[in-house]
């Protein structure tokens, strides 16, 4: 990367990203017109960087993510820039994407279930991911199966791997599912939501399989969620989305202490921490509903819902800018953001 | 305590589907006017358990009782006298609203069905107050389902399961579908109307965050049965099952330093099926104290403090291992 972004790279990508998206926009052509989905989206994932992104239902996190993994339908129009280690994969030809797909970007679907092929083995389906992609043949593949089925902690993988989906549980299917994901060594793995049909003991466990992924391949991970608690647990880095645009995004442990965007600290302030809300103390909730995205082009998105908002955050969109100089990697798009405490001013001069 | 003191008893609920042991002998009293959390695994029958208070199924054996009546084996033409005793919420507000009904006649059915005639300015009324105590305006009456919100929809079954004014009300899973901020509110707007209308409540959840801020006592499910029951103080403070102590630990909480430092129990995925559970305690195939006798003998209910949990490694002073200490032999007391 030659130029840097204006609103600042993030202090963690000494070395280049291995993916950068740059004011990705999609809308979709239906019935009743265009909808726009998302709007001027731009994130770097480092090698081996897990980042978190969050954001309400219906964002765009989904669709900001498949438009990474090129997966969109054709009804989607997809403007902007996301380069793979320097290769632009915006308007590239099928044929190009095809083999980008799968083998250097791998995404993981919310649902395990619905994703597999519920009349072939496991082995089968990730043999045949190796049979397309590396050329292997059919014993090799299998035995690399094992191995995969192993990495992702399935016990016993050389008798699960003649196992069919339905003979797993729903955690294991969704360990295959990663284990297919990585079998090609991709550069960056795509996450939607890996954990959320799955029940804490479960999700615990695959989320330590992507720990160990990044720790010994050196994947980046991009990983969607609703539940702040995977993103602390997880994330390097957080990307905060709001009615298509990110709204701000920061080093995980910023993020968590000293958000800045008055969406971002009301959605801290809503979930429950353990320990804390025992019965007593209410939840913090956020008032009204999310906009609908093409409406306000020249607002702050937030701005119905915003403790803060004045005229000004109804007349123009807040810039995605660093809202300290001296914290560059912490960006966010807010008029009046929240105060920072004192600790954090002198953290920062220290 | 007198039956009548309590909303809700279940004695050695049974509900078998075919071969599926779904629910497999639970035990379970709720108070009037207080909550009871119903927490475990995917699968583990907490629904089943609720379908079968609200006789959506007829329970294999064993017996519901609702303030102090039998109503385990009744017909449908015999429950209707229990009907207004007891309410249920679905995880799914979309599928469990019938989209072709407006939100004012969803909301009034309920009132339509119990036996009490009402004019149709009374219950009109009734259903504006309604709606105004869940937090929505009267007009959403003349809206159909798919023209609210998700959180607008769970207000919507919410109002219904309420209008009521039952003894009882099932909460399954009323927030799982929601956003974390439209969670907030669904969990604020219980709590106000438990505080301020006084049922009693099954809440059904594996989100342990919205248990401890909600529920008085606390069960915890696995495979059918209950391994552990007791206040939320000291389940929380002091779990004794080792499942009970790998939920919490595993639950993620919102802030990356405390939840990097926590020691956190990592059990294997191989869950057991309902099918053919393990012999002795279920919960052996995932338990990182299992021994021998785990196999073979299946656990008694150990009573202590204000609770009870089913572990061989239980004692009746309740001391017992902590599997998310370090040393997993080191006994806590
Ligand atoms: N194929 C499509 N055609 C038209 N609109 C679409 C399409 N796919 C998504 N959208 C719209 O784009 C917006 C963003 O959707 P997206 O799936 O990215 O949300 P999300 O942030 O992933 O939400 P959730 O948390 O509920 O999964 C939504 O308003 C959605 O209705
Ligand atoms: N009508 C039915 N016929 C056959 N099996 C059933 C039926 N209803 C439930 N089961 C089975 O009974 C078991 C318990 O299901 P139940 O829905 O009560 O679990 P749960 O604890 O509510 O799970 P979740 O957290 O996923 O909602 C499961 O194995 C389920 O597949
Ligand atoms: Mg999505
Ligand atoms: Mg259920």
């Amino acid at each position: 990367m030659t130029t840097a972004e204006r609103t600042g790279t993030p202090s963690s990508a000494v070395e280049a990203p291995v993916l950068e998206v740059r004011d990705l926009s999609v809308a979709f052509r239906t019935e009743g017109g265009t909808v726009s989905a998302v709007d001027r989206v731009s994130l770097d994932l480092a090698p081996g960087e897990i980042v978190g992104m969050v954001g309400e239902s219906g964002c765009g996190k989904s669709v900001t993510a498949m438009s990474i993994a090129g997966l969109l339908p054709g009804s989607a129009r997809v403007t902007g820039s996301v380069r793979l280690q320097g290769t632009e994969l915006v308007g590239t030809r099928e044929s190009v994407l095809r083999r980008v797909r799968g083998k250097e970007i791998a995404y993981i679907f919310q649902e395990p279930m619905t994703s597999l092929n519920p009349v072939l083995t496991v082995g089968r389906q990730i043999g045949e991911v190796l049979q397309v992609h590396e050329r292997m043949s059919g014993r090799a593949a299998r035995a690399r199966a094992v191995e995969l089925l192993s990495l992702v902690g399935i016990p016993s993988a050389a008798t699960r791997v003649d196992n069919y989906p339905h003979q797993l549980s729903g955690g294991m299917r969704q360990r295959v599912m990663i284990a297919m994901a990585v079998a090609c060594g991709p550069k960056v793995l795509v996450a939607d939501e890996p954990t959320t049909a799955l029940d804490v003991t479960v999700q615990a466990g695959i989320l330590q399989v992507l720990r160990d992924l990044r720790d010994r391949l050196g994947t980046s991970i991009l990983i969607i969620t609703h539940d702040l608690g995977v993103i602390a647990d997880v994330a390097d880095r957080v990307v905060v989305m709001y009615a298509g645009r990110v709204v701000e995004r920061a080093p995980v442990t910023d993020l968590f202490a000293f958000p800045y965007h008055q969406y971002t600290a009301g959605l801290l302030s809503a979930s429950p921490t353990p320990g804390v809300h025992a019965g007593t103390q209410r939840l913090q909730e956020i008032p009204g509903l999310v906009p609908v995205l093409s409406t306000q082009p020249d607002a702050c998105t937030f701005a119905d819902r915003c403790p803060a908002a004045d005229a000004r955050c109804r007349e123009a969109a807040p810039p995605l800018e660093a809202v300290r100089p001296a914290i560059n990697d912490h960006v966010a798009a807010c008029w009046h953001p929240c105060p920072a405490p004192r600790t954090h001013v002198e953290e920062a001069t220290a | 305590m007198t039956p009548q003191e309590n909303a809700l008893e279940l004695e050695d609920l049974v509900m078998h589907f075919g071969p599926v042991r779904a629910v497999d002998g639970v035990s379970l009293t709720i108070p009037r006017g207080r909550v009871t959390a119903l927490v475990g695994e995917s699968g583990s029958g907490k629904s089943t358990v609720g379908r079968c208070v609200v006789r959506l199924v007829e329970p294999t054996s064993g017996v519901v009782r609702i303030a102090g009546a039998d109503v385990t084996h009744l017909s449908r033409r015999q429950l209707r006298r229990h009907r207004s005793d007891v309410s249920i919420v679905f995880q799914d507000p979309a599928g469990s609203l019938n989209p072709r009904m407006l939100v004012g006649d969803i909301v009034a059915e309920p009132l339509r069905l119990s036996r009490r005639r009402l004019s149709r300015r009374d219950r009109e009324a009734r259903v504006a107050a309604e709606l105004g105590r869940v937090g929505l305006r009267a007009e959403v009456a003349r809206r159909y389902p798919h023209e609210l919100s998700g959180g607008q929809r769970q207000r919507v079954s919410i109002a219904r399961a309420l209008i009521s004014e039952p003894m009882l009300l099932i909460a399954d899973e009323p927030t799982s579908a929601l956003d974390v901020s439209v969670q907030a509110s669904v969990l604020n707007l219980l709590a106000d109307l438990q505080r301020d209308i006084g049922f009693a409540c099954l809440f059904i959840t594996h989100d342990l965050s919205a248990v401890e801020y909600l529920a008085d006592d606390i069960a915890v499910m696995y495979l059918g049965q209950l391994v552990e029951k007791g206040s939320r103080e000291q389940i929380f403070a002091r779990p004794a099952h080792p499942y009970t102590q790998a939920l919490l630990s595993a639950a993620p909480v919102a802030d990356p330093e405390r939840q990097r430092q926590r020691q956190q129990v990592l059990l294997g995925d191989d869950l057991p099926s309902a099918l053919d559970p393990p012999s002795g305690c279920r919960f052996r195939t995932r338990c990182p104290l299992a021994f021998d006798r785990c196999a073979t003998e299946v656990p008694a209910q150990i009573e202590f403090g204000d609770g009870v949990a089913a572990c061989h490694l239980v004692q009746p002073d309740g001391t017992r291992p902590d599997v998310r200490a370090a040393e997993t032999n080191e006994v806590l007391s």
